[in-house]
């Protein structure tokens, strides 16, 4: 630096002499440690952090808890409205399965009441068939028995009549009836 | 002098003002001043002013700022430390904007003139000291005497308890200023490396070339800046806090 300093300017003395009363006038001394600009320093100071103060004392800082308490009670709130909400799902709940618990036990009443009263309909009613069927195999066998004395009572008079034509066919002259009966119930025998 | 680092210290008067043969001039310093209040108080209050449930991404940021100061003081001063919030959080935001506005090139740096400092840790440590003599009375002064000391040690603790609270100030406000001062310092100074480097004549090809290794220097310093500007910021804030916890609870 003193070298590029020393070729621009003619001689190194006349830089230096230049360099130093410069400074000096600017500041008398060291910048931060002139005393001669600390009472307008110190007022600026005073004024601007005043200033500052207040403008976060009277708007920016209640402004701002103002926000956050907002959003804390927000939150609290929230979660209050969410804790209620969830009790009341879970009473809800319990509800529900104790109702359907009840549901249960009672549809396995009805179900198991129905069967029963199937059960005795369905006996009953097999019990009716049965004896209706009974009664009418017991009609039919007394008209098959009735038929059946019927047709053997008959049987003598058809026998004595087919006797009688044939005795006549065979010798030209009907038996008498005495004859004829003896004849066809020693036969029957 | 382009390459003076000092150049950007220099507090220029814009509107010359005279009061009793007191300089109370409106300088660049003042300016940057009110600049830094305006963007903390524009900031916080436009990025506010929806009041969203959800927050956009400007509201989410002041929250998390004063989220951030609230959980700081709460933590070194308890619950009762909330009654300095509003003041803890307007040095917090001060300290921070005046930092960052700093670290725009040609900006200039309210935090890096110790008098700007120190006033504000004198306002702190005022604080302090008014806020703890009217809530305690004299039992605020059961601060500079630890308990389950020996008696005959009692008058040299003491002394050092005294001794340590008087440099409070002084360190709270040299920390701030020195960092901001030799931070600001070393980027100008590497930045000026990479100029006399690149146009120097003498080094022929040799100087642009090399002159890429204090560009690389610049660069990150820039980042190491930004994070020394929050960061003192926070120590700022932190200290603060805890020097008025000792306002609320004096006794050790």
């Amino acid at each position: 630096m003193a070298t590029t300093h020393g070729a621009e300017s003619t001689s190194g003395e006349t830089t230096a002499g230049t360099e130093v009363p410069h400074d000096a006038q600017a500041t008398g001394s060291f910048p931060p440690f002139d005393s001669a600009t600390f009472p307008s320093q110190l007022l600026w100071l005073a004024i601007t952090f005043g200033v500052l103060y207040w403008a976060m004392t009277k708007v920016a800082l209640p402004r701002i808890s103002g926000i956050l308490e907002d959003r804390r009670d927000r939150i609290a709130g929230d979660l209050a409205e969410a804790n209620r909400l969830k009790q009341e799902s879970d009473a809800a709940i319990a509800a529900y399965e104790q109702a359907l618990a009840e549901a249960r036990n009672r549809a396995h009443g009805i179900a198991s009441d129905t069967r029963a009263k199937l059960k005795a309909e369905t006996d009953a009613r097999r019990r009716d068939a049965e004896a209706q069927l009974g009664k009418r195999l017991a009609d039919a066998e007394e008209r098959i028995s009735e038929i059946k004395s019927a047709a053997l009572s008959q049987v003598g008079d058809i026998a004595t009549e087919t006797t009688s034509a044939l005795v006549e066919a065979l010798i030209g002259k009907a038996p008498s009836k005495t004859e004829l009966d003896k004849a066809v119930k020693a036969a029957l025998k | 002098m382009a390459n003076d680092p000092i150049h950007q210290f220099h507090i220029n008067k814009i509107i010359p003002i005279e009061v009793g043969g007191l300089d109370l001039s409106f300088t660049n310093a003042s300016l940057f001043m009110v600049a830094t209040v305006a963007v903390t108080a524009l900031f916080l209050i436009m990025s506010t002013s929806g009041r969203g449930l959800v927050p956009t991404r400007w509201q989410s940021m002041a929250e998390m700022s004063y989220e951030f100061v609230a959980s700081t003081l709460r933590s070194s001063a308890g619950n009762e430390g909330m009654r300095f919030f509003p003041f803890v959080f307007s040095l917090f935001m001060f300290v921070l904007i005046a930092n960052l506005i700093g670290m725009f090139p040609y900006f200039f740096t309210v935090t890096s003139q110790i008098i700007v400092t120190f006033a504000l840790a004198m306002l702190v440590i005022g604080t302090v000291i008014v806020y703890g003599f009217a809530k305690h009375g004299m039992k605020f002064l059961g601060l500079f005497v630890p308990h389950g000391v020996p008696g005959v040690l009692v008058p040299l603790v003491t002394m050092i308890e005294v001794i340590s609270f008087l440099s409070r100030p002084i360190s709270l406000s040299v920390r701030l200023f020195a960092n901001m001062l030799a931070g600001h310092i070393t980027l100008k100074v590497f930045a000026g490396f990479v100029i006399s480097l690149a146009a120097s004549e003498s080094l022929g090809l040799f100087g642009p070339v090399t002159s890429v290794l204090p560009l690389i220097m610049t660069v990150a310093l820039t980042g190491l800046e930004f994070l020394v500007a929050f960061l003192q910021a926070y120590v700022f804030t932190v200290l603060t806090c805890m020097y008025l916890n000792d306002a609320l609870h004096p006794s050790h």
